[in-house]
């Protein structure tokens, strides 16, 4: 350690001075986007959530009666929770459950697996826009090609979109599909665990469920936690793709809260009460993502003797 | 260890049955493979040929694989239906090229600092830096809004491109795990023959991290090009639309009059228009993208 130098007022001596300076003008750029872009928003995003505020008038206080009213009295907030929750929960572990699988497929001893991977990887970057437009015609009840196989083999079609009971589950089709970056993260995840420990399971006599079980799963939680919460994080957030495909119908099936967000501040101008309800969400994330790294330690496996 | 001896055993480790098994699961695995690829790749099979369709084919039960005859010409006849060559100059030239410009640059400089010099904090302002990516867009939208709104800012690409030139998280993590990897006597050596912080960035670390530098500026690109909310909520006048923007310009104009021929052939034929260029940086990127989304799974 360096030795304190008398003189020096913070006990830091002249070089690590020097480098706290340096390092400080080298991350400048996002200190102060930080500041400008985060957290005065965020203070502000607050500090309009106790307010009525229209855009066109001043905000006027009014204290807690946005966050009130919306508990009390907005029947949609309960709505849109409940759709959100019902989404979330199911398409963020329905997505690493599916990527885990197609990963672990991918990694095993395999003719063109860049090939296959490229294929499942690629929905993951295309513009949300044509996601949309794409499976919002094939999923039409009338001559999307879904329900025109359906109807040529003289089954009944599916309402996929149309029908409220099935608008989620659709969307977490979708959203299953466009999984990729999740695959490609488990991929690397599954290459990376040592090959002795496979060869020396063999030796003892394990198959391979076991295998998959007792090695592979266990070395690859922390990435399951990563995309898990990653997962959650999305799909919380999830606005472009339910807003273009269904807009919150039908009968308000696949309204979620960022949609009802967005509405009432950019369609009702309630800018308070569209603050109270980004609030809401951001303590729902945080709240959410700290449970599930409390619980992690208790499921996660971190590999403290290699390296 | 001494010297491995064969046991007895291992002659017949292979049993024939583990071996048919063996070559049953391999095929399973395969029809799986292809069963799943066939699914994945459909939605855009579908786009593609939809979009050489006319109504009377997009209709038809049994679905047409093949459309006979194949109207290529829907392609230009959409393009020009709205002004998608003048959304693809707004995304191009106003928002992607700045944006990525800003994005690569600044995450850089920011990842730097975050990486190669060792300063009292850093660790904890790293950490908070990371932390910030669970702050959902919602919370900063409607103060964000406000602000560019009163610096005149509306309609125009600078909400969208200025705060790229201050770094985005996302890549400043990618960029520093990058950055992590190269060995430190490079700059120790730099440091002796007396070059500063600057130099060894610009001169050094930046000529070795090419390739981390190109994964960020493809996925700043393809951010770009793909966003909607984004210009949703800043661009209004449809002469500054983006592409997205006009995708849904287009279909607009076929909910309001059901009776306007080809809407899903010209909504096709724009949707594989946008989508060839992600297609073309894909194919030859692939491999950068691989390792890049490899990258943030680590640690």
């Amino acid at each position: 350690m360096a030795t304190a130098q008398p003189g020096t007022k913070s006990g830091m001596t002249r070089s690590e001075r020097r480098r706290l300076i340096q390092g400080l003008l080298f991350i400048s750029p996002w200190l102060i986007g930080f500041l400008l872009f985060t957290i005065y928003p965020l203070a502000s995003s607050l500090y309009y959530s106790f307010t009525r505020y229209d855009l066109l008038r001043d905000p006027v206080f009014i204290g807690m009666r946005n966050y009130t009213s919306l508990v009390t009295t907005d029947s949609m907030f309960w709505v849109v929770i409940y759709n959100t929750l019902f989404y979330v929960l199911l398409a963020a572990p329905a997505g690493v459950v599916s990527a885990f699988l197609m990963a672990a497929l991918l990694n095993t001893k395999l003719m063109g697996r860049p090939f296959f991977r490229a294929v499942f990887f690629f929905p993951a970057i295309i513009p949300t826009i044509v996601t949309a437009v794409v499976w919002q015609f094939l999923l039409n009840v009338q001559f999307g090609l879904f329900n025109s196989i359906l109807q040529g083999l003289q089954l009944p079609t599916i309402p996929f979109l149309s029908n409220p009971a099935y608008a989620k589950p659709s969307l977490v089709m979708i959203y299953i599909w466009a999984q990729g970056n999740a695959i490609v993260i488990f991929l690397a995840a599954l290459q990376d665990v040592p090959r002795q420990l496979y060869e020396a399971a063999e030796v003892d006599g394990a198959r391979a469920w076991h295998k998959f079980r007792h090695i592979t799963i266990p070395l690859t939680t922390p990435v399951i936690l990563f995309n898990l919460i990653m997962g959650f994080i999305y799909a919380f957030q999830e606005f472009t793709l339910p807003w273009l495909l269904t807009g919150g119908g039908p009968a308000n099936a696949t309204e979620f809260y960022t949609i009802y967000l967005y509405r009432n501040a950019f369609q009702f101008l309630r800018m308070g009460k569209a603050s109270a309800l980004a609030w809401i969400l951001f303590i729902i994330i945080v709240v959410f993502t700290a449970v599930l790294f409390k619980t992690s330690a208790r499921w996660v496996f971190y590999n403290t003797e290699t390296e | 260890m001494t010297a491995t001896v064969k046991s007895p055993t291992s002659v017949q480790y292979h049993p024939r049955r583990q071996r048919i098994s063996g070559k049953l699961f391999s095929l399973l695995k395969y029809v799986v493979l292809i069963v799943l690829s066939i699914s994945f790749v459909l939605p855009f099979y579908w786009m593609f040929v939809s979009a050489l369709k006319d109504d009377s084919q997009v209709y038809t039960v049994p679905p047409i694989w093949v459309p006979d005859p194949a109207y290529w010409n829907n392609f230009y006849d959409a393009w020009v239906s709205q002004p998608f060559t003048l959304y693809l100059f707004n995304t191009v030239f106003k928002y992607a090229i700045p944006y990525t410009i800003g994005t690569v640059l600044a995450s850089a400089i920011v990842a730097y600092g975050f990486s190669r010099i060792r300063w009292r904090g850093r660790d904890a302002l790293f950490f908070l830096c990371l932390a910030t990516m669970m702050v959902p867009f919602q919370v900063t939208m409607v103060p964000l809004f406000m602000i560019f709104k009163q610096f005149g800012w509306l309609n125009t690409y600078l909400p969208l491109v200025v705060p790229a030139f201050f770094g985005t998280p996302f890549f400043i993590f990618m960029l520093r795990q990058f950055f992590l990897t190269i060995p430190q006597d490079i700059s120790d050596a730099a440091y002796i023959d007396g070059a500063n912080e600057v130099d060894i960035l610009f001169r050094i670390i930046l000529p070795l991290s090419k390739p981390a530098l190109t994964v960020v500026a493809l996925f700043a690109f393809i951010n770009a090009w793909n966003d909607y909310l984004g210009p949703l909520i800043y661009i209004n006048d449809a002469h500054e639309f983006v592409l997205s923007l006009g995708v849904e310009a287009l279909r607009a104009t076929f909910s309001y009059n059901s009776t306007v021929a080809n809407a899903y052939p010209y909504l096709m034929a724009v949707s594989t228009i946008i989508v060839l260029p992600i297609v073309i940086i894909f194919f030859f990127g692939q491999k950068m993208f691989i390792e890049g989304i490899s990258m943030t799974g680590i640690k």
